[in-house]
């Protein structure tokens, strides 16, 4: 089977619930990581999760993303629940996620690194039998979702090592992006990137939320989080401390919840839920 | 329009490396002093790192000298290495060489490309390592490494007396055509058969030093009662002795070898080897060379087996066994002492002035 | 470097920039400066013959070599590759010699040999030890087994099957050897399967960057696994061209096999970190290696000059990756 890669599932209304986590606990010995964590994922947004280190917002990623599987709690995709066991289950529901550690091949050039793992065959025996790679197909449309992404590189066939930072973690960023049918979820995708950089990173995100796709942003940089994010869950102690958005608080309000010298609204909700 | 980056490393490296490479055009090529009718004989050793095979290129190319002919040495990189002897082989044919003088790492390992030598009108003539057959080859230059095991054998039983043997056998490499012989030389000289319970263990050792040292400490734990103990070579003897001498049983062990080289008559003298049996590459080689010329000049080749000696070496000799001592020995070995050999490696590499 | 600059040369990609940014770029030179330095030496050196000698001279460490050029290229590396085929060697001659049959006695030794491939695979992907000192080790077990086999001692191996690869035929006045033939197949299947197969570009992206192709999704476990297993088989394979070359199964024989192949990658240009180089660059490192040896031959030159050449080439090529590998950090 060859996927066309240009497919996208019908996408769901603005503002429904796309992925929703509940009750989520995760235990690592006698600590707690996650304590009854909750996330909700609505369609056409991006959905900052921000937190102190320790807060539980890595861990909460991993489950997501299937690289972690949680002792209580469930998960739920389109209102249904899922179950991953490794990224692999995530990803073929439409999951796709970018690691904060770029997690490209430098020596291979930027169209093979966007297709690794998905690779395009041709059609008939020369694919089915000789198992012959489609490299014109893969270049074209790689180049083709580069255009619709509006993010610039230099020749789709160069190697991702002649790239800057920032277009290598643009190259990670456009392959979930391409592939993803459901959401994005991005891990510190700023961090090793200089201020121009980011921006270009920060553009790519907007773009893939405009297309429809939502985008769970998990960084530890404010003003990036303030700039691209609609809504924000800051996390603390393992659970949801609140959520709110760039308008409702200000970047010391956020920083304030985080570290616990302000309360946020979340607790309650909680109880309640 | 286009620009190419070429990095300058690159440039430096491909620089260097012609460089390099020129630097052997700027020597004095043998083969432009070759031109003419210049003889050119080839020899092909088994390993370089042998002193043994390093006297057999002096005496060889010193003779080939003395005689106005040209050699040109080829060696395999380590025993065994049959693919390195062949592409040697290969390449002489291809440098027009009239004749070669090679040692096989084996005794059948050759026997293609040394056919085709000879159908191409070379002479082939087997150094110190027979074939098998041995007809493969023109002629052979050797050592019979079965009788001068026998001479050590036969000097072990008489230094070992009236007593019961407890033999312990250092051999070289398992199934080596020289290894074969000697061991099995050594076994008829002494006067048992192989299987006899009088050997109580056996080694290789690939004729290395800490190898035999090894061997031989492992035996001795095994067998605190070994009283005489045969070894391929001096450095395994050496090795030997040194695992002997650290039990304090240097009294109680006759320990023998074979080979000839300098080290090895030094041992003897030092009276860390009983006994070891000497052979004469030096003789091989020129003879080898003589050969060669001789076929050139008047088409007569050499054929058959013929075999260029050894002589028993000891201080402490036997009436009834022919020996020779140190002093004879020291004057007539292979093998060099170290400093000499040194630079007379480094003259190889270089290319003399 | 700037973006600016890339994407100029974006539409001109081939053409002589592609050709010198060719990984087999530097090692072709080399090979052409040293044909054309021995041939202006010697008259014998570019004669036909000659020429096909150094070929046949390249076979066997030519054939380890690919196998040894897919796992540097998942930036492992094999040093039992010459002990495997050694035993291919003696395993086969063996059976043959003791009236076994001889398709049956060859399919034997290959099976064997793609075993203990699977076997470093094995080790290699599931126990994720390293390759340095899973293929040490296995290059001691195979060599005893190898000596235990052989009982001793070398023989000739006369079976026609087993010194098929060494029969030779003639296009013009050129001999050619069915090994040459079989060498050259394996090259191009190989050279197929990892640059126009998407396996191939698996085993560059795990030599890359191993962690980012598990993300991705590549199974890099069976990956390596296929890697060493067809290693394994080729080995084989290279067992039956040695025998083809040197009708003789000597246990003692090949033993530097492991470094002369893992030279030929690297002089040809495959980087010792993995994930970049190519096949091609491999059978010209092998040609290098061999047509030091005979040119140094024909011209007289003492042969120790070959591996001093060797030397500084290795070193060259390793420090040109490394440099280039620096660069774009």
């Amino acid at each position: 089977m060859t996927m066309d890669v240009t497919t996208k599932v019908a996408l769901p209304p603005k503002g429904t619930v796309v992925l929703e986590a509940r009750g989520i606990t995760k235990r690592y010995g006698q600590v707690t990581a996650l304590d009854h964590a909750e996330l909700e994922l609505r369609a056409g947004e991006v959905l900052a999760v921000v937190g102190d280190n320790g807060a539980g917002k890595s861990t909460l990623i991993k489950v997501l993303c299937g690289a972690v599987v949680p002792d209580e709690g469930e998960v739920l995709l389109d209102g249904k629940p899922v179950h991953f066991r490794s990224p692999l289950d995530a990803r073929k529901l439409g999951i796709e996620t970018v690691y904060q550690d770029l997690a490209v091949a430098p020596a291979l050039d930027i169209a093979t690194n966007l297709f690794l793992g998905r690779e395009l065959r041709r059609k008939g025996p020369l694919g089915g039998w000789f198992r012959l790679l489609d490299k014109n197909r893969m270049r074209r449309e790689a180049q083709h979702e580069m255009d619709q992404l509006k993010f610039h590189l230099p020749a789709i066939d160069s190697a991702v090592e002649k790239l800057s930072g920032g277009q290598r973690q643009g190259v990670a960023v456009a392959r979930a992006a391409i592939f993803a049918r459901r959401l994005v979820i991005m891990d510190e995708p700023t961090a090793a990137l200089g201020v121009r950089e980011s921006g270009q990173v920060l553009n790519l995100i907007r773009t893939i939320r405009d297309r429809g796709l939502p985008v769970i942003l998990i960084s530890h940089d404010m003003p990036h989080v303030f700039e691209v994010a609609d809504r924000i869950q800051i996390m603390r102690l393992g659970r949801r401390a609140a959520v709110t958005t760039p308008q409702k608080h200000t970047m010391s309000q956020v920083v304030a919840i985080m570290t616990g010298a302000a309360r946020g609204d979340e607790p309650v909700e909680a109880n309640g839920g | 329009m286009m620009r190419i980056n070429i990095p300058r490393s690159t440039k430096l490296a491909a620089g260097s490396f012609i460089c390099a490479t020129l630097a052997f055009l700027n020597q004095p090529t043998p083969m432009a002093k070759a031109a003419g009718d210049q003889i050119v004989i080839g020899l092909v050793t088994k390993t370089e790192v042998n002193p043994y095979f390093v006297k057999l290129r002096q005496a060889a190319t010193a003779e080939a000298e003395k005689q106005g002919a040209k050699l040109i040495a080829r060696f395999g990189k380590f025993d065994g290495d049959n693919e390195g002897q062949v592409a040697a082989v290969e390449d002489l044919i291809s440098a027009g060489v009239k004749g070669i003088l090679i040692t096989p790492n084996n005794s059948t390992g050759m026997l293609g490309i040394i056919k085709k030598a000879r159908d191409k009108g070379v002479l082939v003539i087997a150094l110190d390592t027979a074939t098998d057959p041995a007809n493969a080859v023109d002629a052979t230059l050797a050592t019979d490494n079965f009788e001068a095991g026998v001479l050590q054998g036969q000097y072990a039983r008489k230094a070992l007396g009236d007593k019961q043997a407890k033999l312990a056998m250092l051999d070289g490499t398992p199934g080596g055509t020289v290894d074969t012989q000697r061991h099995d030389g050594f076994l008829k000289g002494f006067g048992i058969a192989e299987g006899d319970p009088a050997i109580v263990g056996k080694q290789n050792t690939h004729g290395a030093q800490d190898e035999g040292q090894t061997a031989m400490e492992n035996l001795l734990t095994a067998h605190p009662d070994i009283n005489v103990v045969y070894t391929i070579n001096e450095p395994a003897a050496e090795g030997a002795y040194a695992a002997i001498k650290a039990r304090g049983k240097l009294k109680d062990i006759v320990l023998t070898s074979i080979d000839g080289g300098r080290l090895g008559v030094q041992y003897v003298q030092q009276g860390k080897i009983a006994a070891t049996v000497m052979q004469f590459p030096k003789i091989m080689a020129s003879k080898g060379v003589d050969y060669v010329v001789e076929y050139v000049k008047s088409g007569q080749k050499p054929s058959g087996f013929i075999n260029t000696g050894a002589s028993l070496i000891t201080d402490k000799p036997f009436s009834g066994l022919e020996s020779k001592d140190t002093k004879w020995g020291l004057e007539n070995c292979w093998g060099l002492n170290t400093l000499a050999a040194g630079k007379d490696r480094l003259l190889a590499v270089i290319g003399r002035p | 470097m700037s973006t600016s600059s890339l994407a100029a040369s974006k539409r001109n990609a081939i053409g002589l920039g592609r050709l010198i940014t060719m990984p087999t770029f530097g090692p072709l030179i080399v090979l052409i400066v040293f044909c054309a330095i021995f041939s202006l030496a010697t008259k014998t050196f570019f004669a036909t013959g000659n020429l096909s000698l150094v070929v046949q001279q390249s076979v066997i460490v030519g054939t380890l070599a690919i196998g040894q050029t897919m796992i540097i290229l998942t930036a492992g590396i094999d040093l039992a590759n010459g002990g495997i085929a050694v035993l291919g060697t003696i395993l086969a001659g063996r059976l043959v010699a003791e009236q076994q049959n001889p398709v049956l006695s060859l399919l034997f030794a290959l099976f064997i040999c793609t075993s203990f491939g699977l076997t470093a695979g094995l080790l290699v992907s599931r126990l994720m030890l390293p390759p340095f000192i899973v293929t040490l080790g296995l290059l001691g077990i195979v060599t005893a087994i190898t000596r235990l086999t052989a009982q001793g001692g070398a023989f000739p191996v006369t079976d026609d099957l087993l010194s098929w690869p060494g029969n030779a035929f003639a296009v013009g006045d050129t001999s050619i050897t069915y090994g040459m033939i079989v060498m050259f197949i394996l090259y191009v299947l190989v050279w197929y399967l990892l640059t126009q197969t998407a396996w191939g570009r698996h085993v560059y992206a795990i030599g890359n960057n191993r962690e980012a192709a598990r993300l991705v999704g590549i199974p890099v476990q069976a990956r390596l696994l296929s890697v060493y297993t067809f290693a394994g088989l080729l080995y084989g394979i290279g067992a039956w061209l040695a025998l083809g070359r040197i009708p003789n199964a000597d246990p003692n024989a090949l033993q530097n096999a492991n470094l002369d192949s893992i030279t030929a990658v690297v002089i040809g240009g495959t980087s010792l970190f993995g994930g970049r180089g190519s096949l091609w660059g491999t059978l010209i490192g092998t040609l290098i290696v061999s047509v030091l040896r005979n040119g140094l031959t024909l011209t007289g030159i003492d042969p120790l000059w070959q591996d001093l050449v060797t030397g500084i080439l290795v070193i060259s090529a390793v420090a040109l990756d490394q440099i280039s590998r620096r660069k774009q950090r």
